[in-house]
């Protein structure tokens, strides 16, 4: 019995441990990297970016914006590709992975939505505008939410795992059908004057910048995510190192009871 | 720097997508160092991974 | 393929025996509906240009109170198991339950529809189109809340999680239905498009649904 506690600990820990050991040296590199891009996509932004000839300065917020709506779908993207490798390969980082990327994808998200409600109020004068593209995120939203609250209201961590597995591919496959359904639903509602919120085209004065921004974002994101991991899999070592205490515990004293 | 009449805007943009930022790394820090911290106390403690736990079960402290 | 019918025929027979709970979904039904001209006043004009989206959100409201009795009663007296390692493909089994809410549940509140639409002016033209459409997306909220129950079913807070997890994915189906209505009452024109969308994504639900509830119960019963 306990043979096989202990073999099933070691197959656990065998792919986390090498994981740890790559995360550990990537994570500085990674970290550097995205502040040093983020630096110098902000100083673009705010010395050099020239603002625009229909929007003003606000154009600046686009810089966050956008980068913020990208990584809100790329962390779904990156939950449903490592749900799939749980469910299909039983991979044990995967559900680390998933697990880690949600609030980080929820986060993002959320700051898209509130960018871009501080940028609409100038342009459009409220603060909400049920335009497809923030309804969009907000059900983006919602479905992070429903993730999270899944993964919570289940006491069984690995239970919890696969179903949020499941919910995570369920919500991939229908994401692309609320997407077009709510770009349907706006065309229908348009207001008269349609303005995109990121212009016609984007001049490359402003494109430059905002690609900075997006990939030190994204490498933020994933320097976030790593970390995320790494201490999701302290947790669990922690979590099953005090259980194997619990159980020696009991084990010592059920053997004195019984002498 | 001059960013029009919006500025209030841009400012709380930044500010407050820099706070969520913030925020998160913190988190993410805090509650590594704390994991850290509990597996070290357990490591002290004398539970180890490849434990003595096929061994025989000692009297222990 | 018997056995698909026998666990719908069950299904069926024990929704109806519960007695009251398909009386419940209805009755709520009712008094949403009801609350909407108490809440926003009874400008029938405005009563008449809401009343598709009423009637159908409304009708999600009461589908989520009636969803988790898809597989509760079930998994409380153990035949879930039963189920879940029988000889009927688990898949099968869960699109039976669906379907057996469905028509249990679904198929009535779409025909009570049109009743609470007198008490909303609803626009004449639009009674037939309502009915339909609510006919045609009610099976997604069937199959795509089975998955929702499936999911949730030893979860704590199980209903009002399932209510979060299930409504964004109701999504396509609240769009289509009330812009399919919206096109044959004299708005933008493109009703055969949205109800034939409709359908498709009903459709779609009914091989998604099954797949993924499946897959939640297998988890749950091993």
């Amino acid at each position: 019995m306990s043979h096989m506690t202990q073999q099933s600990l070691t197959q656990r820990l065998a792919n986390p441990t090498r994981f740890m050991d790559l995360s550990r040296r990537i994570l500085p590199w990674l970290a550097g990297a995205a502040a040093a891009l983020i630096v110098y996509a902000l100083y673009l932004a705010f010395f050099v970016a020239p603002p625009d000839y229909q929007q003003g300065e606000t154009v600046k917020i686009m810089f966050i914006h956008v980068p913020a709506a990208w990584l809100g779908m790329m962390g779904y993207a990156l939950i449903a590709i490592s749900s799939f490798g749980y469910l299909v390969f039983r991979h044990p980082l995967a559900d680390v992975s998933a697990k880690a990327a949600a609030p980080l994808g929820a986060a993002f998200t959320f700051l898209a939505l509130v960018t871009g409600s501080l940028w609409g109020k100038p342009m459009w004068g409220t603060y909400w505008v049920w335009d497809a593209r923030l309804t969009s995120m907000l059900i983006l939203l919602f479905l992070y939410l429903g993730l999270m609250a899944l993964r919570s209201a289940i006491e069984d961590e690995a239970l919890a795992g696969k179903l949020c597995a499941v919910l995570g591919l369920v919500g991939v496959t229908i994401l692309p059908i609320i997407k077009f359904s709510v770009d349907w639903w706006n065309t229908l509602h348009q207001p008269a004057s349609v303005i995109r919120m990121d212009g016609p085209t984007i001049h490359n004065d402003l494109l430059i910048p905002l690609v900075y921004s997006a990939i030190g974002f994204s490498l933020l994101f994933f320097t976030l995510h790593m970390k995320g991991m790494r201490n999701e899999i302290l947790r669990r070592r922690l979590k099953s190192l005090t259980m194997a205490e619990v159980d020696r515990a009991r084990t010592v004293s059920a053997s004195a009871a019984a002498e | 720097m001059d960013l029009g009449p919006h500025a209030a805007f841009i400012w709380a943009s930044y500010v407050i997508y820099g706070g969520v930022v913030a925020a998160l790394i913190l988190w993410l820090v805090w509650d590594g160092s704390r994991l850290k911290a509990k597996l070290a106390e357990l490591e002290a403690r004398g539970v180890s991974r490849r434990a003595q736990r096929s061994a025989a079960p000692q009297k222990d402290a | 393929m018997s056995g698909f019918l026998t666990l719908l025929k069950r299904d069926l027979l024990l929704q109806v025996r519960e007695g009251g709970a398909v009386g419940t979904a209805l009755g709520f039904y009712l008094v949403v509906v009801a609350l909407m001209p108490l809440g926003l006043g009874p400008d029938l004009n405005l009563l008449t240009r809401i009343a598709p989206g009423v009637l159908w959100i409304a009708l999600l409201l009461a589908a989520l109170l009636s969803l988790p009795r898809i597989f509760e009663a079930d998994d409380e007296d153990g035949s879930l198991e039963v189920i879940a390692t029988g000889d009927l493909p688990l898949e099968l089994a869960t699109a039976a339950k669906a379907l057996a809410h469905w028509i249990s549940t679904g198929i009535p509140l779409a025909l009570l529809a049109p009743v609470l639409g007198i008490l909303l002016n609803l626009d004449l033209a639009a009674y037939p189109v309502l009915v339909a459409t609510m006919l045609a997306g009610t099976p997604a909220i069937s199959f795509l809340g089975a998955v929702g129950a499936a999911l949730t079913l030893r979860a704590r807070r199980g209903g009002l999680l399932l209510a979060l997890l299930v409504l964004p994915l109701y999504v396509p189906t609240l769009i289509f239905g009330i812009t399919a209505i919206a096109a044959a009452t004299g708005g933008p024109s493109g009703f055969t498009a949205s109800f034939l969308i409709l359908l498709a994504i009903s459709l779609f639900s009914l091989v998604i649904g099954p797949l993924a509830a499946a897959a939640a119960i297998r988890f749950q019963t091993q």
